[in-house]
């Protein structure tokens, strides 16, 4: 359970990227964080294992506040993967780089082994095992970094934009891979500018804004409320501004998913013929 | 990092900051000269205090303040080396002139980093570049140069980065032996110069497709020229070199010991 309580951050150089964010995600949520850039997601999300620790206010990881424990102690439950896989890539092989973690945590030399065969299939790496990470493509450097942190499985995981530079097949396999966790009862934050990604998924939503939380809710309601869109810079899924523009017409408003659409239209249409 | 915060520039108007880069780069060369051949404490002394009034002018005192700060462990480094290999030297003995000499090698230090620090904080990259490009070096020398001096604070900020992705897998940077802990910077470095060297090779195709090179010669926007200032700094730096020779070859310099009247007793251990 992740507990903010009015967290205030100020970076050193001044710039105040949190202004009074509070929020609670349960064990086993789905959240998406949403928002312009500089809206101050991912400096939300990095107070979460503890990299940032807060001007003002409390972050709590199960009960415990994390200005307490070292970022070390706390990532062992909060996996996060960061942005960029080049900003962590450093091993002479895949295999090594997702063994990194687990040494880190001192886990022993038998369980690295599986846990690294484990995480290399999971994410469809097994052919990569000997290869240096320098030598894949951006979304197999991605995918070497997710598996990096998903090996030693921690409790929560936390991607940062974890769609960039993936082609949509990789994309249907993150949705793929997100609902396996979902199932496993993990906890996954998304912070993302894919809207259509997250109305695929259909998470929890927050959508942030100047370092505060303007909206929490259902991606159902959030995604297809334009007002609040606006003001985080987000335009609805394509599929919802079809549908917003045919509300005259007697169409539902809250759609997001194309099957949903799909039904609503036949019987639109059925209603019309009759 | 904090010795590099005293190298940042900032963009503000000042006297010494409109100073001719080529001048100002001549008069820190001349205190480094003065400071190389002195070895005793008072002439350095007077060439640190020399700096203040430029550190006032330009009105950077809070950025020198700071890289001063950033210089104080290899300063201290320094003392100490100096102190203990004299002291060993001079028969495990601790005395006032072995004391006033390892104070004068760390105050040649400050002095080097303060001249520099002046330098680097009142002049801009682009004058940099436009001072090295009017002294005749290729332009490509140039480019690079003032290039590498722009992307320092954008590899600090990535090197946070770094830091941050490789604390969230567990890394403690802080923990183990000596040994250990340097190899703990493996997995900072690593990432940092990879992505240093890639950043070069997407710059120069960036560069090139925006055709860089394209003309033999080129000509700048704006030309360096000396005003009155620079006149007077030329006039400052000669001052002080031929000062310096002067007093080095023809005047003896007093200790600090003599002028305070033997304060300090040999002692021996």
């Amino acid at each position: 359970m992740i507990e903010v309580e009015n967290v205030y951050f100020t970076y050193p150089n001044g710039v105040e990227a949190l202004k009074g964010a509070s929020l609670k995600i349960k064990n086993g949520d789905f959240v998406a964080i949403m928002g312009e850039n500089g809206a101050g997601k991912t400096t939300l999300v990095k107070h979460f294992n503890g990299l940032l620790k807060a001007t003002r206010g409390t972050v709590l990881i199960d009960g415990v506040d994390t200005t307490k424990v070292s970022v070390a102690k706390l990532a062992r439950k909060v996996g996060f993967v960061f942005q960029n896989p080049d900003s962590q890539l450093f091993s002479e092989t895949v295999e090594q780089e997702i063994a990194f973690g687990l040494k880190n945590f001192g886990f022993k030399e038998k369980t690295i082994k599986s846990r690294v065969t484990w995480a290399l299939k999971l994410l469809d790496l097994a052919q990569y095992r000997k290869t240096s990470p320098f030598m894949l493509s951006g979304g197999e450097r991605k995918r070497v970094a997710l598996a990096s942190v998903l090996a030693w499985n921690p409790k929560i995981l936390i991607l940062d934009e974890p769609t960039i530079g993936q082609d949509h097949r990789q994309k249907e396999k993150l949705l793929q891979f997100i609902l396996q966790m979902k199932t496993q009862r993990k906890t996954i934050i998304i912070v993302t500018h894919d809207v259509e990604f997250v109305a695929e998924c259909n998470p929890r939503v927050l959508l942030m804004r100047q370092g505060k939380i303007t909206a929490d809710g259902e991606a159902r309601k959030v995604l297809t409320n334009p007002e609040i869109l606006i003001q985080a810079s987000i335009v609805p899924p394509q599929i919802t501004q079809i549908f917003l523009r045919l509300s005259d017409f007697g169409l539902p408003k809250e759609v997001i998913d194309i099957y949903e659409a799909r039904e609503e239209l036949l019987n639109f249409l059925e209603r019309k013929v009759k | 990092m904090s010795v590099f915060d005293g190298l940042k520039f900032r963009r503000v108007y000042s006297p010494i900051h409109n100073l001719d880069p080529r001048i100002k780069f001549i008069y820190v060369c001349a205190i480094f000269t003065t400071a190389i051949i002195f070895l005793e404490l008072i002439p350095l002394m007077i060439l640190f205090l020399m700096q203040v009034p430029f550190v006032i002018l330009a009105g950077v005192k809070r950025e020198w303040l700071r890289s001063m700060r950033g210089a104080t462990f290899l300063a201290a480094v320094i003392f100490l080396t100096n102190f203990i290999f004299s002291f060993i030297s001079a028969g495990y003995i601790v005395t006032a002139f072995n004391l006033e000499h390892a104070v004068a090698m760390t105050l040649r230090f400050i002095v080097l980093v303060e001249s520099f620090s002046v330098f680097f904080l009142t002049t801009s990259p682009d004058h940099l570049g436009l001072a090295l490009e009017q002294t005749h070096i290729p332009y490509e020398f140039c480019f690079a140069f003032t290039t590498a001096v722009r992307f320092v604070p954008v590899l600090a900020e990535e090197a946070q980065t770094i830091m941050d992705a490789q604390k969230a897998r567990g890394l403690e940077l802080e923990r183990g032996n000596f040994l250990k802990r340097i190899r703990n910077y493996i997995p900072i470095l690593i990432p940092l110069i990879v992505s240093a060297i890639r950043r070069s090779l997407e710059l120069a195709e960036a560069m090139e497709s925006r055709a860089w090179g394209a003309t033999e010669s080129r000509t700048n926007l704006y030309v360096l020229k000396m005003h009155r200032g620079d006149l007077v700094l030329i006039v400052i730096t000669v001052g002080i070199l031929a000062l310096a020779i002067y007093v080095r070859l023809f005047l003896g310099i007093p200790s600090m010991n003599d002028i305070l009247g033997r304060f300090f007793e040999p002692q021996y251990f």
